[in-house]
This record gives C-alpha cells, structure tokens and sequence, in this order.
C-alpha cells in the first residue's frame, strides 16, 4: 500500500524526492542525459569538421526521428502499464501503404488520409487491447501477430515500393519552419536559418501531452499503479483491466500519428519500411529508464533515448566505416548494456 | 436385453470418442489432418510420390509429401528446442532466424575463405559443423545468461541477438557473398544414388536423439519442473538458472544444426534474407502442439506434428499463388485464433469449475 500510495499520487512522489534525492527512474534518466551530452560533446570535439558543430544537425536529429519520438512515446505508456506491444513497425508500413495508395488513386486529401492513418492505429491498439485485457492473452504474442498481420496485410495491398504522388501533400511535407536567431554559416559565410520540419512541432506536443497525461491525470497514474502491481491497484478500487485496454488504445493512437508522421516525412511506402521500428521505440523507452517490469518510466527519459540513440548511429555512421553492419551492432549493443543496468539495478533493490 | 447392450455399446463409443478429443495430441493431428485433406482437394495428385532422376541422373524421390517433408527440417528442429525454451523460461527466443544468419556466416566463411568462388572447400565440413554448432550455441548462451542470471524476460534478452543477428552474420562473412562448391551441397539436398533427401534423415536422427534424452535423462523432468514452479524446484534441490541456461543452450545446438541445413541447401548465405520470420513459423509450431505459451508441461511430439502442419499450411498457400509477403496475415490469423482457444477465459467456458476459476480470474496475475 506504501508503494501504492507512493506512486499513486503526484504530491506524494515530489515530498519523496525531496528526501531521496535519486530514484531508480531518474538515476536512469541522468544516466542517459549525461550520455547524450558527452557523446555530443565529444562528437562536436573530435567529429567537428563532420558536420557536428552545426545547430542544423541538432535539428536534423529530430527531422529524422520525429516518428520515432511519437511512436516511443506510446511504447512507453504500454511499457509503464506493464504490457508491452511490437506490431508498432508493422502499423506504420501499413498506415504509409495504405495512405499513400489512397492519395495517389482514391483522390484523398491531407485530412481523410490522417484520419485513416489514426483508424488504423486504433484500430490496432484496439483489438490487441481487447485481447490482452479482456482475453488474458500474453502481450508480446498478441502484438507479434499484429505485427505480422500489419506487414502481411502491406504485401495484400501492394507488394512493390510505391511514392506519393499528390501534389498538395508534396508541397505541404516539404515545406519547414525557419527557427528564428539559429542557424550556421556556409563556406562563403552567408547566414542560412535552422529548419525544422512540421512533423517535429507535433511530435514536441505530444511528448508534453503524455507527460502532462503521466503525471497530472487519474488515467496517468493508473497506468502507474497497474504496472507498478495489479492486485495492489485491483483493491484500490482501479478497474485494471479497462486501464490496460486503454494502455493498449493510446499506443495504437500514437502509433497511427507516428506512422503519417513517418509517411510525412518519406512519402512512400513499402513492404519493408520501418523494419525494426518497434526495436528502436522499445530501445528508446528502456534507455529513457523505463523498467521492463512496468510501473516506472517517463516520457522525457523517453525523448532522450531516442536523441541518444540517434546520435550514437550519425557517430557511427561518420566514424567512417563503410561498413553496413555497424549500426544495427552498435543498436544492439547499447540495448544490452541498458537492460543489463536496468536489471542490476532491480536487484539490487529486492534486495 | 439388446436395447441395452446396445445403450452400453454407444456409451462406451461416446467415451471412447471423448478420449480421443482429449488426448492431448487431438488438435495438432486433426490439424494436419484437416490441411492434407483440403490440400488433396485443391490438388488431387498431392499424396502421389514417384521416382525421379535429378540433373546428375541420380534417382530421386519426387512429390508434394517428400518436400514438406524435405522443407520442414529446419522448422521441426527449431521447435524442439523451442519447446524446451518455452517450457522452462516462460518465453520464446525471437532471435533464432537472426542465430542461423550467424551461424550460415560462420560456416560460409570458413568453408569459403575470402574467395567468392573458390574451387575446394577451405576446411573439411565436419569442422564448419561442429564450429557452426558452437557458434548456434555461443549464441544460445548469450540468451541463457541474460535471462538464467539477470532474470530477463526471454522475448526482450533475445530481442538484442534479434536486432543484430543479422548484422553480425553480414559481419563475420565480411561483406562477400561466396558460394560453396556443390559438393558442400549433399547435406541439404541428396547423397548421390540415395533418393531420399538428406534434410528427412537429420530430421529422424534429431527426433530419435530428442526422444532417447527426454526418455533417459532428467532433461524432460527438470525443464517441467522449473516451468511449473520456479520456487518449488529450488526448494527441491534444483538450480532453475542452470536449468534455463542449459535450455537455450540447447537451443543454440538446434539452431546450428539448422544453419548447416540450410547452408548447404544453396550453399550459399544472404545473412539479411535467410530464413526470414522463421521465430514466427516455429513459435507458431509449439503453440499448435499443444504447448502452453506461458510455460510448464510440454508436449515433444505436438510440437514435431505442428512443425510439419505449417510447412503444410506454407506450401499450400503458395500452390495457391499467395505472395510470399502476404504469408503471414494468414499465420498471424491462426495463431491468434490457437491462442484464443488456450486463454483461461474460454476454457472457462468449457468447464465444470467455471464459477471457480471465473472468481479467480482478473486478478491480473499474468505479467509476461
């Protein structure tokens, strides 16, 4: 019940930390934090003539992982709440097939292909939330079977590589928004703005709103409180079952906002997009210190993760080997060294 | 006198039939049953096997039989230590199909150097089995230590090996694509003058092998007992991390065999395309045996007939021209569908003690 209680209300969690300075979540936090900032540091140090001093890279950082911010967003909400889901890869190959055979030959406009790519996520995150809270099924093999019925389904529709072709949608993904005051110097020294693109506008937003829906709201902290023990949260009078479900139905909300994300931000679609997707959400999640077990975790952690990770492949990547192998190893390989922490520190503390 | 005998006679069919339905081998077999009827119906000359001659001239046998036989190797060995993974560890290892691009690396690159053609083999073939096995099992103890020691869950500690399996298959070969001379190739297709395929004979050695250990060793015992109880069997003098550790160890020798089979099927290795989303086929083949998901009693033989039912299921969906992307919606289907049937929710339905177990359901003591 102390636990409960601990982790139950908001007020409660602050009083506590004030007396401990440092929990298991946020040592994982300052861990990751601090790793980002080195790895950037040294990056900027050594890897400078690379492209790494420019602010643009910064935000290319999170041109290119928009998606995966959002998507990570609702792994983390499924991890909290003690479920886990990996059809996440299989729903944005899906949702970009689908829009985009749409836009190109049914004549949809930006709107009505946003509102399939959502349908297609609730879809999802519906079905598998009714099957793993109201049939008992075990998570990961639900999901695995969403995960190949989301790519299987891709091959239904169109099993070859395809690009949008629709002009409005075109114009509008690659337009991007001058970050005012910011920006580097070319060769010639002309001054040229940062740009940021719109996908990462929203996904900012919705970092903030699952934060703020983590912490603030009852359905937040009921995530919490299940993850953290169900039969505890059981007789606190929580209805366990409808807050996994509901678990269950944001992932696939944010997974269907994730996928037009990424269907903005590549404008095409094929069988094998977004392979390993659901391993980069969940890498990030864990990096971000959300435990495995549920019950513990925040979406910033979450943001950073996925900034960590995508620092770590672009150092990779300029490191200079050829190589196509290096960054899946290197993925892998912080993966380990996370879940290995995570576990050693889980111990430490039944202990 | 005879209306009753008669009465007697139908009681004991009723019971009779009932103890077949319950036998804990009627689903996979009717399975499989179901599958080579609708396949003769699709294809009447299905179960026809003839003699054939291959392009060396050598006899062969020809049919649909002998190449579910022939093309279900891998899956049938994988799900033997599948099960076994499944039984004492609670989960299922995702990263099999990313272990055998390992182990195709490790056997590809020594049997081929650094020649992408070469005219011999580099080392002698017994030697790439046996470093391929070890390389599978390296593998497998990876997994084994991160789930027996730091108590990760199976499906996460394998989703590292999962990610860069496949990388670190690429890796080892070192970027090249050689192909090995077609003498390597007996042992994934025919011993010349021998018509039976060499995949089919493994296959039977592996299960007579399989079945001699669990019969004569504690093996089978030892894997249900951590499965049931984790606890109880510490209590009882066992040491459930050894236990699991020596499952996925096992594991890791499955997959080696099957990484030299499927090497030597083409002799050649594309580390990123081998066996794609096999980890679904043979978790797929444990759940139609019979076998819980979650853990505990196990059932050896259900896990081979359900082996065998998805290669049956996979060959049909190609005679009917399903791309081979589109494969998995179907399996996908059916799996969700097998595991529907096991939750504690239906079989409630099903039985006597349904206040029971229905009071004791919801109680959200499930955590995979």
């Amino acid at each position: 019940m102390i636990k409960m209680n601990k982790t139950l209300s908001a007020e409660g969690v602050s009083v506590r930390r004030g007396r401990q300075p440092l929990s298991d979540s946020s040592f994982l936090l300052t861990i990751t934090i601090s790793m980002f900032i080195a790895i950037y540091a040294l990056a900027i140090a050594f890897l400078g003539d690379k492209g790494f001093s420019k602010i643009q890279m910064f935000f290319n950082l999170f041109n290119e992982n928009a998606a995966l911010i959002v998507i990570a967003c609702g792994l983390t909400i499924v991890m909290i709440s003690g479920s886990i889901d990996i059809s996440v890869g299989g729903v944005t190959a899906l949702i970009c097939t689908a829009c985009t055979v749409c836009l190109n030959n049914h004549g949809f406009n930006f709107y009505t292909a946003l509102i399939l790519a959502l349908a297609i996520g609730l879809a999802f995150g519906i079905i598998q939330g009714f099957l793993v809270a109201y049939m008992e099924m075990q998570p990961f093999i639900v999901t695995l079977a969403g995960m190949f019925m989301g790519r299987g389904l891709v091959a239904l529709i169109e099993v070859n590589q395809i690009q949008v072709r629709n002009e409005a949608f075109e114009k509008l993904s690659g337009s991007r928004i001058i970050v005012p005051f910011l920006g580097d110097y070319n060769k010639k020294g002309v001054f040229i703005p940062s740009k940021l693109e719109y996908g990462v506008v929203v996904a900012i937003l919705i970092v903030i709103v699952c934060y703020l829906l983590l912490k603030k709201t009852r359905l937040g902290r009921s995530f919490y409180a299940v993850g953290g023990n169900a039969q505890s949260a059981l007789m606190m009078g929580i209805n366990v079952r409808k807050t996994r479900f509901l678990a269950h139905v944001l992932c696939g909300l944010l997974a269907g906002i994730g996928g037009f994300l990424y269907l903005f931000h590549t404008r095409s679609g094929s069988v094998q997009q977004a392979t390993g997707l659901e391993m980069d959400a969940i890498a990030a999640s864990i990096i971000g210190g959300t435990l495995l077990t549920g019950g513990v975790g925040n979406v910033i952690g979450t943001l950073f993760g996925v900034l960590t990770s995508g620092i770590v492949l672009l150092v990779v990547t300029a490191i200079g080997s050829q190589d196509p192998w290096w960054p899946q190893i290197t993925r892998a390989a912080m993966l380990c060294f996370f879940i290995v922490l995570q576990s050693i520190i889980c111990s430490r503390k039944k202990k | 006198m005879s209306k009753n005998s008669n009465k007697q006679g139908s009681k004991a069919f009723a019971a009779a039939i009932k103890n077949v339905v319950r036998h804990r081998l009627f689903i996979p077999i009717a399975f499989l049953a179901i599958l080579i009827l609708l396949n003769v119906f699709i294809n009447p000359g299905f179960l026809r096997i003839s003699m054939g001659r291959d392009s060396a001239g050598n006899p062969v046998l020809i049919g649909n039989l002998i190449n579910i036989l022939n093309n279900a190797t891998e899956l049938v060995i994988l799900a033997i230590g599948m099960t076994l993974v499944t039984a004492a560890s609670k989960g299922q290892d995702i990263s099999v199909g990313a272990n055998i691009a390992i182990v195709g690396g490790v056997i590809m690159r020594l049997l081929c150097g650094n020649e992408t053609q070469p005219t011999q083999l580099h080392a002698p073939v017994i030697v790439a089995f046996l470093l391929g096995c070890l390389a599978g099992m390296l593998c497998g103890a990876f997994n084994g230590i991160l789930v027996a020691r730091f108590n990760i869950q199976p499906m996460i500690a394998t989703l590292i090996l999962f990610t860069a399996g496949r990388s670190i298959g690429s890796m080892v070969m070192g970027g090249l694509k050689p192909k090995a001379v077609s003498s390597f190739g007996i042992y994934g297709n025919f011993i010349p003058g021998f018509p039976v395929p060499t995949p089919i004979i493994i296959t039977l050695v592996v299960i007579i092998i399989t079945f001699i250990a669990l019969k004569r060793t504690n093996l089978g015992l030892y894997t249900r007992a951590v499965g049931i109880n984790d606890k109880a069997s510490r209590l009882n003098g066992l040491n459930p991390a050894l236990v699991k550790f020596i499952t996925f160890v096992i594991m890791g020798l499955c997959v080696g065999v099957a990484g030299f089979i499927q090497s030597s099927r083409v002799q050649t290795v594309n580390p990123y395309t081998i066996v794609p989303s096999i980890e679904m086929d043979v978790i797929l083949a444990v759940a139609l045996g019979g076998n819980s998901l979650s853990g505990g009693k196990f059932n050896m033989a259900g896990s081979v007939i359900g082996a065998y039912t998805i290669q049956t299921l996979t060959s049909m969906l190609t005679t009917l021209n399903v791309n081979t992307n589109a494969v998995p919606v179907f399996k996908a289907a059916i799996i969700i569908v097998l595991v529907i049937i096991q939750t504690p929710i239906v079989k409630s339905f099903f039985s006597k003690r349904a206040i029971l177990s229905r009071l004791t359901a919801g109680s959200g003591k499930e955590r995979s």
